[in-house]
């Protein structure tokens, strides 16, 4: 049901909060040795969710997390760039803003719906 | 810890951030400490980052698991006058760098605020899917 309701913006939701953990973890981790930054495929990861319908936990597995090619590796291993980080963060958060008022939108039909108005 | 939210992990980020800072700080207090015998000298220390992956939610959090001290040889000085000083008149200084030590603590400081402003805006987008109607 909630499924037709909200169509690819529910899951879009969950996965912008998702992949918004991944990508504060590169940024919590940018001075650990070794660490390599990782991020989702949207696309992908969005289709997989929407394949496998509703009733699934919404969670990334293994082939979803990709590690991220760094313009200059450090020479301590640690492949987060603070810079593309930030923007990769803001970017996001942008577009949780985007899915949100989305949702916020059918939300708002129903309950006009619903009242009569 | 299970299940490691985006609370947690900034948390642990900003621990690991102020032990780093702290060791920076203690270097740095001890810039110039002279002692009698090379064994006695202060070394600088550093922490040690480790990350875990959650594999569930794909968080990683970061903790500060040790700190190591730095094998650096203390610098031998000839200081008759010093009252720490050994048969020779040498006393053995701590080797630090007061410039390394700062840009470490710099370093950790933007690290600290990144965190904390992402948390912000993670958190303000929280609030605002909970405020929805």
């Amino acid at each position: 049901m909630s499924e037709r309701i909200f169509g690819i913006h529910g899951a879009a939701l969950e996965l912008r909060s998702q992949r918004m953990g991944v990508i504060a973890s590169n940024i919590a981790n940018a001075a650990t040795p070794g660490y390599k930054a990782r991020d989702v495929d949207f696309d992908k990861a969005l289709e997989a969710r929407l394949a496998a319908g509703q009733g699934s936990v919404p969670s990334f597995g293994e082939p979803d997390l990709l590690y991220r090619r760094a313009v200059m590796p450090s020479l301590d291993g640690n492949t987060v760039e603070l810079g593309r980080e930030q923007v990769a963060f803001a970017e996001n958060a942008l577009k949780y803003s985007a899915s949100l008022s989305f949702v916020e939108g059918k939300v708002n039909t129903i309950t006009r719906a619903l009242k009569g108005e | 810890m299970s299940n490691p939210t985006l609370f947690s992990l900034t948390e642990s980020a900003m621990s690991a951030q102020l032990v780093r800072m702290n060791a920076a700080t203690s270097n740095l207090a001890n810039a110039g400490s002279v002692s009698t015998t090379k064994e006695e000298a202060y070394r600088p220390i550093r922490a040690v980052f480790q990350t875990a992956l959650d594999e569930a939610s794909g968080v990683s959090t970061v903790s500060s698991t040790q700190l190591v001290r730095s094998n650096a040889n203390p610098i031998e000085r000839y200081d008759p006058a010093n009252a720490l000083a050994n048969e020779e008149g040498n006393v053995f200084e701590a080797p630090i760098d007061e410039s390394a030590e700062m840009i470490e603590i710099m370093e950790s400081a933007r690290q600290y605020q990144n965190m904390v402003q992402a948390l912000q805006t993670a958190k303000q987008l929280m609030l605002e899917t909970l405020r929805s109607k």
